[in-house]
């Protein structure tokens, strides 16, 4: 009998080696694949361990007396007087109405230090101007305790390492768990982490100045970068005459997202700062910066989008008639507008997440107040980031890294956002 | 089917750079009746019938000269705006191209681009009597806000019909209608055909010799550029006169 | 024949070049069968006689098996211009030849009957119709081999010869016959055998009819060489 050539031992053993060869493949796919995962899955695990309890924070409850002495007298009372009172020995008297046997001015301060100063104080500040008929009642302050307190409160310091090389003494170890005993501690969700402006005490720290800041850069960019990349992409794909400055110009668009991003920077403060004159760590100039940056990655997404749309759609719409401008708004920008929109929210996503152009137009200030409109002092999230990534203290690196969460809960809103736009877009088809 | 002429087109070249892809076609169509263009692949068929609505110019490069007169009007004459040209002379693609957007928009698009009706009642009525024309009315009426893109390909290619008669050409060009549909809906298109061709004058480009046989009341065969052979169907299915017209529909390598 | 090997699909050459191969053999087999019944007509060889009548199933079969080509081709091939007429022209040729089996059949069964007659002069007259006869058919079979139309429209011209020389064998015929009673049933017979050898010519005829209709897509009556004939309405009312 004739055996088939493909049913002998040698293709039988060929066909062996070729699974063998594929095998291999798949092997090497599956590892790049899980180093991958691993690689991402180490990040935010050391993110989360490091950042997530920055989300809570510890708090002290004391009784104030609000002793009428420490302010203006009552006919000299206007907001300004009452922003400038002695909140300080009223803050004070509080924290030693709890301890009534410290008597020494340094054990004093060494109590004192157990709450945030700022903190107190201007807790205490906010409630008298709001309401000053509270002056020279008792009243209840929750107040945030200093950095070190809540690190050690939250393990992060190590009550077993010697006196000497911690930064809170035993004595305040005591008083703390005193403190504690009588309940007057509490753990509460960290809600100046939101909402409160960049701070120089880490547990008064917050990142609504930067988060503000950047919402209003990616708007400008967006509003700058959008209509200018999809109409020049329309334009250059559609109605430019094909010829060497078309192809010359769309070399350099596509360069130009090549362009390391600090270049684009340094162009903001030579061209926006120094030529226009705008000032420095402004928004305006951070999201026009940023918005040169987007540029031509929204132009290269929207052509790919305009050229993934099926040329018959513009020869449909032709052959009956339409216009070629009518052909290309009508049938075609429609079609490729999902495209075009997930390509200029991950460019959105690639502003948010920019940090370099914006240390160039000095968008790294220590900004203490929310900006409120497009020209005050702003800084920007990962540039916040950055900053508090060089503070040593234990207290920020916690912070830094929960910054860094919400940044990275940011961007995966906005490309989930970008994934459910384009399949919803999408399905209509 | 009456004689007079529709197209009478003479010394057609069509030049795609340094190429060029028609040597000079003489033909004349009449103003009834379906015209079947057939001829190997490249042989230039889809670029004349292009010829016949200007949409070789959306393709850069494209260069035309010679002469289509269309009802005795040169087409190509540089004050007729090929916007209005393409008004009256329709076409239907390889493959159904329905906008994505619902049956009736798809049908109401040319009729509104063209600003063909005031109201929108009118607007309805003739969607509806380009949808019985093109024989989908039955089958979409009671959906016409479905998209047109989840109809059947067979039902696609009469919507794409259907929007083409729905602004009243004279002409309707179909680029192989047909290659992209099963024999059932190929069949249906065919009877669509036969009835249309006795209101529009109708070109077709096809590769399948059964269907321009069973369709077309006039056959033309291209050959590289060339138009070799121009008769009624019937003599072209049993008695070409040309050897490579023989070749070519007895399935021959010539 | 001509072109028939440069189909792209080669089964659809094949499928060609082998109904051709039948109808050859076809036609072979039933000019056998003639130049046998003439044969054995001839030689009064009763035995020779019985094989050529038995063969006549052979013949049907074949063009049964012509047939069901045909059909098989047309449904499978799609066949239009020469490749449907050569098609359709199988089949009417086939009809033919098997039909001119019959009629050799039918000579063989005259040829048994006669051969319990006295043998009549006459007989050699109709053996030289039925030479004429057979050259008739194979120039026609011949004709189908080479798909010739001039040389379909020579042998469709001659066939009037074989209608001449029937007419007067008839004549002479009935002459015997009226001189001599006896001999009216061998004459019968030999009536027979030559009215047989005359619609064999004729089938010949439609065979060249098929083979014109073929080559040139149009009636052989059509050709422009025969207007002159056409004219004349003598001509046109025996055909």
């Amino acid at each position: 009998m004739n055996v088939s050539q493909h049913m002998s031992d040698k293709a039988r053993k060929h066909l062996k080696s070729r699974y063998a060869k594929e095998r291999r493949f798949r092997f090497y796919g599956l590892s790049a694949v899980l180093f991958a995962i691993a690689s991402l899955g180490w990040l935010l695990l050391s993110l989360f361990a490091t950042g997530l309890t920055a989300f809570q924070e510890h708090y002290v409850t004391l009784e104030a007396e609000m002793t009428v002495s420490a302010f203006a007298p009552p006919d000299q009372r206007s907001v300004e007087t009452l922003r400038i009172a002695d909140y300080k020995s009223i803050v004070e008297n509080a924290i030693e109405a709890k301890f009534p046997d410290v008597r020494t001015a340094g054990e004093k301060d060494l109590l004192f230090a157990l709450i945030s100063e700022s903190g107190a104080t201007d807790h205490l500040r906010k409630r008298v101007v709001r309401n000053p008929d509270i002056i020279g009642s008792k009243i209840v302050m929750t107040v945030p305790t200093s950095d070190q307190v809540d690190q050690l409160l939250k393990g992060h310091i190590d009550r077993n390492v010697p006196e000497a090389r911690r930064q809170i003494s035993d004595q305040q170890i005591l008083w703390l768990d005193d403190l504690r005993a009588r309940g007057a501690i509490k753990k509460k969700f960290n809600s100046i982490l939101f909402f409160n402006p960049d701070s120089r005490d880490p547990e008064l720290a917050g990142i609504a100045s930067a988060a503000v800041g950047s919402v209003m850069i990616v708007i400008i960019a967006f509003i700058l970068a959008l209509p200018i990349g999809v109409g020049a992409a329309i334009y250059l794909d559609e109605f430019a005459p094909r010829n060497r400055l078309r192809d010359w110009v769309e070399i350099n668009i596509n360069n130009l997202a090549a362009v390391p991003s600090i270049i684009f920077g340094l162009l903001g403060l030579a061209v926006f700062i120094n030529i226009f004159g705008f000032q420095r760590s402004i928004p305006l100039v951070g999201g026009m910066v940023l918005a040169l940056r987007a540029f031509p990655t929204i132009v290269i997404a929207t052509r790919a989008a305009l050229r993934s749309v099926s040329p018959a759609m513009v020869d449909g719409a032709l052959s009956l008639g339409a216009s070629h401008v009518q052909a290309v708004f009508q049938q075609k920008v429609p079609q490729a507008m999902p495209g075009i929109l997930t390509g200029s929210i991950v460019s959105m996503a690639l502003v948010l997440g920019e940090t370099a152009p914006l240390l160039m137009i000095g968008m790294v200030a220590f900004v203490t107040e929310i900006p409120t409109t497009v020209t005050d002092p702003a800084t920007a999230l990962p540039v916040q980031i950055f900053l508090w990534s060089e503070s040593p203290e234990r207290a920020w690196s916690e912070r830094t890294a929960a910054a860094i969460l919400i940044l990275l809960a940011i961007l995966m809103t906005m490309n989930a956002l970008a994934i459910w736009l384009r399949s919803r877009l999408g399905k209509r088809r | 089917m009456t004689d007079k002429i529709k197209f009478k087109c003479r010394n057609v070249r069509v030049q795609y750079g340094d190429l060029e892809a028609l040597h000079g076609i003489d033909i004349d169509i009449a103003d009834r009746g379906v015209t079947a263009f057939i001829g190997p692949s490249g042989c230039g068929k889809s670029t004349f019938l292009r010829a016949f609505n200007r949409m070789n110019e959306t393709i850069g490069g494209a260069k035309f000269s010679g002469q289509i007169l269309m009802d005795g009007e040169d087409i190509y004459d540089p004050s007729l705006d090929p916007v209005l040209l393409r008004a009256r002379v329709g076409m239907v693609f390889q493959k159904p191209n329905p906008f994505p957007k619902s049956i009736y928009d798809n049908v109401a698009y040319g009729p509104r681009i063209h600003g063909l009706t005031e109201t929108q009642a009118e607007l309805d009525s003739l969607v509806e009597k380009s949808l019985r024309r093109a024989g989908l009315w039955e089958e979409v009426k009671d959906r016409l806000t479905e998209q047109g893109t989840d109809l059947s390909g067979g039902q696609q290619q009469r919507l794409v019909i259907a929007r083409a008669i729905a602004i009243s050409p004279e002409v309707i060009l179909m680029d192989e209608p047909a290659s992209a549909l099963d024999p059932i809906a190929t069949a249906r298109l065919e009877a669509l055909i036969e009835e249309l061709k006795t209101r529009y004058c109708i070109i077709i480009v096809t590769h399948s010799m059964a269907q321009a046989a069973r369709v077309s009341d006039k056959t033309a065969f291209f050959y590289e550029g060339d138009l070799i052979e121009y008769d009624d169907t019937e003599k072209i299915f049993t008695n070409p006169d040309n050897q490579r017209t023989q070749d070519y529909i007895t399935g021959r390598t010539g | 024949m001509r072109d028939q090997s440069t189909h792209i699909v080669s089964g659809y050459d094949n499928d060609l070049k082998s109904l051709t191969h039948a109808l050859t053999e076809l036609g072979t087999l039933v000019s056998e069968m003639v130049d046998g019944a003439m044969r054995a007509f001839k030689k009064r060889d009763s035995v020779l006689a019985e094989k050529i009548i038995a063969r006549d199933s052979d013949a049907n079969k074949r063009q049964h098996k012509i047939d069901e080509d045909v059909q098989r081709i047309i449904a499978l091939r799609n066949p239009v211009a020469q490749d449907l007429r050569r098609i359709i022209g199988a089949t009417r040729i086939a009809a033919d030849l098997e039909r001119v089996g019959d009629l050799a059949e039918g000579i063989a069964k005259r040829a048994l009957l006669l051969n319990e007659e006295p043998r009549i002069d006459m007989s050699k007259s109709v053996y030289r119709m039925g030479k004429q006869v057979r050259k008739q058919l194979s120039g026609a079979l011949d004709t189908l081999l080479k798909e010739d139309a001039i040389s379909a429209l020579h042998y469709w011209q001659a066939d009037s010869d074989i209608d001449d020389l029937y007419n007067s064998i008839f004549r002479e015929l009935v002459t015997v016959m009226m001189g001599d009673p006896r001999t009216i049933p061998a004459c019968a017979e030999l009536l027979f055998v030559a009215k047989n050898l005359e619609r064999i010519g004729d089938h010949a005829t439609n065979i060249c009819e098929a083979i014109y209709f073929t080559a040139k897509a149009d009636q052989l009556i059509n050709d422009p060489s025969l207007a002159p004939m056409m004219q004349d309405p003598g001509v046109r009312k025996t055909l």
